[in-house]
């Protein structure tokens, strides 16, 4: 069982609810995922609606954790006021924290994503920072308060999946008991089977559902890859090797060839 | 049979249009001027396929009469010149995608792009042609439907007393979005941009991961840029974030925007139900039809045919019609 901030999840995939061609089949793809947690993204306007009008009903009305996002912040400031609003919208104290350093990669300033995260926690906020895989960023993280950790795997809603394997295996191995979700850049199934089996505890998707010519079999299919990829690393993976090695007994055998 | 049509937007419009023409003594009710709501701010596309990229097939197969059906009721104000869809070089597997989810388009290269929009030439390799599609100016086609209506002699209101009709339609849109109704509203900005640098003859749209934008001309060195999709039933003026992402987004499509006039800037609420598929509602002398979406003057008219043949096969009002 999955467990983030004390909070037992029987899903280990958190989905979006951006993109999705209408409520209607937002609504059907997160049940079909299965998932237990919802990110929203709060953009100010939204909020200058008051209570952010009928959509956010309809997520309220999902009975599934929500999570809203910082997305589409700049600075650490506009970030701790979005997670503020958010707060009191959305009556939780879980924020995904977003600070985005680069208009075009969408990059995480982790920096300000640091300062931000400092200053969340000590408001009570339950933080779950979208970061790089850098170790260091990760510690000041930690240090900050975050209980979880979301690093990328490349681009957010670039499809491109894990873009670099190596440093994702560092930072589970450096980080064997904190939750770690993968986040951002997965584009197919077998992307998030691959971060499942290097050990991480969930992926967060959004695109890859929601822009999927058929977003609610695409929820589908990327809950099967979890469960597989997440078995998979519990079972036992072989390490890959050179030579072959036959799965029956050769000696004793006679030799027709 | 006594109908007030309450709304004067493109539903009530194209609705009360097609109730009069079949000779039913029709009143229109709207406390504003008429087509001053969300189709005050339309792009005016008539363009099923393109919207087939996400739109439901319904909305696709009721959209294709749409052309037809504005050319008769107003003759003139549709133009028949298609739609070009193009991506800035980095995000050509967004032109990919919309191809492989969209129907009834041929891949035009630079040349083929040149001789459809001489402005464009040189700055896209590849775009996708939708011959079939339409494009009018919906300011001109509200205004246009208020002439036709008043010429068979509908009265345009108010106010009115519902308890002196027959029938009631409510088209009312946007103030229909209640607790309950199963609508919700989605904000859209948009904005007029003037020069005379740049010339169009079809709506072009840009494909961007973020930030599709379509810039639609509208003559005399008119052009409408739209238009966000935000969840919310906030109406405020346009953001300084939306603003600069669509003025970001015309300056791709051609640079000489960048010194073009910002003319005008606007916001609208579209009520939209959660498939986003637009419906007619309602049973007995109480009829709506809401949830426009962003398919409005898409849409509109084959609601309005829709109704008008419902309340046609209404037995016993029969004799009441003309």
């Amino acid at each position: 069982m999955l467990t983030l901030y004390g909070t037992e999840l029987s899903s280990r995939l958190l989905l979006g609810t951006a993109r999705y061609p209408s409520p209607a089949i937002m609504e059907a793809a997160i049940r079909a995922s299965g998932t237990g947690i919802v990110t929203v993204s709060l953009r100010r306007e939204t909020a200058g609606g008051g209570r952010g009008g009928q959509f956010f009903e309809t997520i309220r009305a999902l009975g599934v954790h929500v999570l809203p996002n910082t997305a589409g912040c700049h600075t650490a400031k506009e970030a701790v006021l979005t997670a503020r609003m958010a707060r009191d919208l959305f009556a939780t104290d879980w924020v995904k924290l977003e600070v985005i350093g680069h208009h075009d990669t969408l990059q995480p300033d982790v920096f300000a994503l640091v300062e931000a995260a400092r200053e969340l926690c000590a408001d009570g906020f339950k933080v779950f920072p979208y970061t790089t895989a850098d170790l260091v960023v990760a510690e000041k993280l930690l240090e900050a308060g975050c209980g979880v950790l979301m690093p990328w795997a490349s681009p957010i809603g670039s499809a491109r999946g894990l873009v670099d394997p190596a440093s994702l295996i560092s930072m589970r191995a450096h980080f064997p008991d904190v939750p770690l979700i993968v986040d951002a850049g997965l584009g197919r199934p077998s992307h998030a089977a691959q971060a499942m089996e290097l050990g991480y505890d969930a992926v967060l998707l959004n695109t890859a559902v929601a822009g999927a010519a058929d977003p609610i079999a695409m929820a589908r299919a990327f809950a099967a890859a979890i469960d597989a990829g997440h078995e998979g690393c519990r079972a036992g993976l072989l390490e890959p090797r050179d030579m072959a090695v036959p799965s029956t007994p050769v000696i004793g055998k006679a030799v027709f060839a | 049979m006594t109908i007030l049509v309450k709304g004067a937007g493109v539903a009530g419009l194209t609705a009360a249009f097609a109730l009069a023409r079949r000779g039913h003594s029709v009143t229109l009710l709207d406390p504003k001027s008429p087509g001053m709501g969300a189709s005050h701010y339309a792009g005016g596309m008539l363009a099923p396929w393109c919207e087939g990229e996400t739109a439901p097939a319904a909305v696709v197969e009721a959209g294709e009469h749409a052309i037809d059906w504005w050319e008769e009721a107003l003759p003139g104000l549709v133009e028949r010149k298609g739609t070009l869809v193009v991506a800035p070089p980095r995000d050509q597997s967004e032109l990919e995608r919309f191809a492989r989810r969209t129907s009834r388009h041929v891949w035009l290269d630079e040349a083929g792009i040149a001789e459809l929009e001489p402005a464009l030439a040189g700055r896209f390799r590849r775009g996708l042609f939708f011959r079939d599609e339409a494009h009018l100016d919906p300011r001109k086609a509200l205004a246009g439907l208020v002439d036709a209506l008043t010429s068979m002699d509908v009265k345009i209101l108010t106010e009115a007393d519902e308890r002196a009709f027959s029938h009631i339609i409510d088209c009312t849109g946007r103030a229909a979005i209640q607790p309950g109704s199963q609508l919700r509203g989605v904000r859209g900005e948009m904005l007029y941009l003037r020069t005379s640098d740049v010339t169009l003859s079809r709506p072009v749209r840009l494909l961007h991961p973020r930030i599709p934008l379509y810039v639609v001309p509208r003559g005399e060195g008119r052009f409408m840029v739209g238009a966000t999709m935000i969840e919310s039933e906030h109406d405020g003026p346009i953001s300084a974030r939306s603003l600069m992402e669509l003025l970001n987004a015309a300056y791709t499509l051609h640079p000489a925007f960048g010194e073009a006039e910002v003319i005008e800037t606007g916001t609208g609420i579209r009520p939209a139900y959660a498939d986003n598929i637009p419906r007619i509602t309602g049973e007995g002398r109480h009829l709506a039809i809401n949830g426009m979406y962003r398919h409005g003057f898409l849409m509109a008219p084959a609601l309005a045919e829709e109704l008008a043949a419902r309340l046609q096969a209404v037995p016993q009002r029969r004799s009441a019609t003309a």
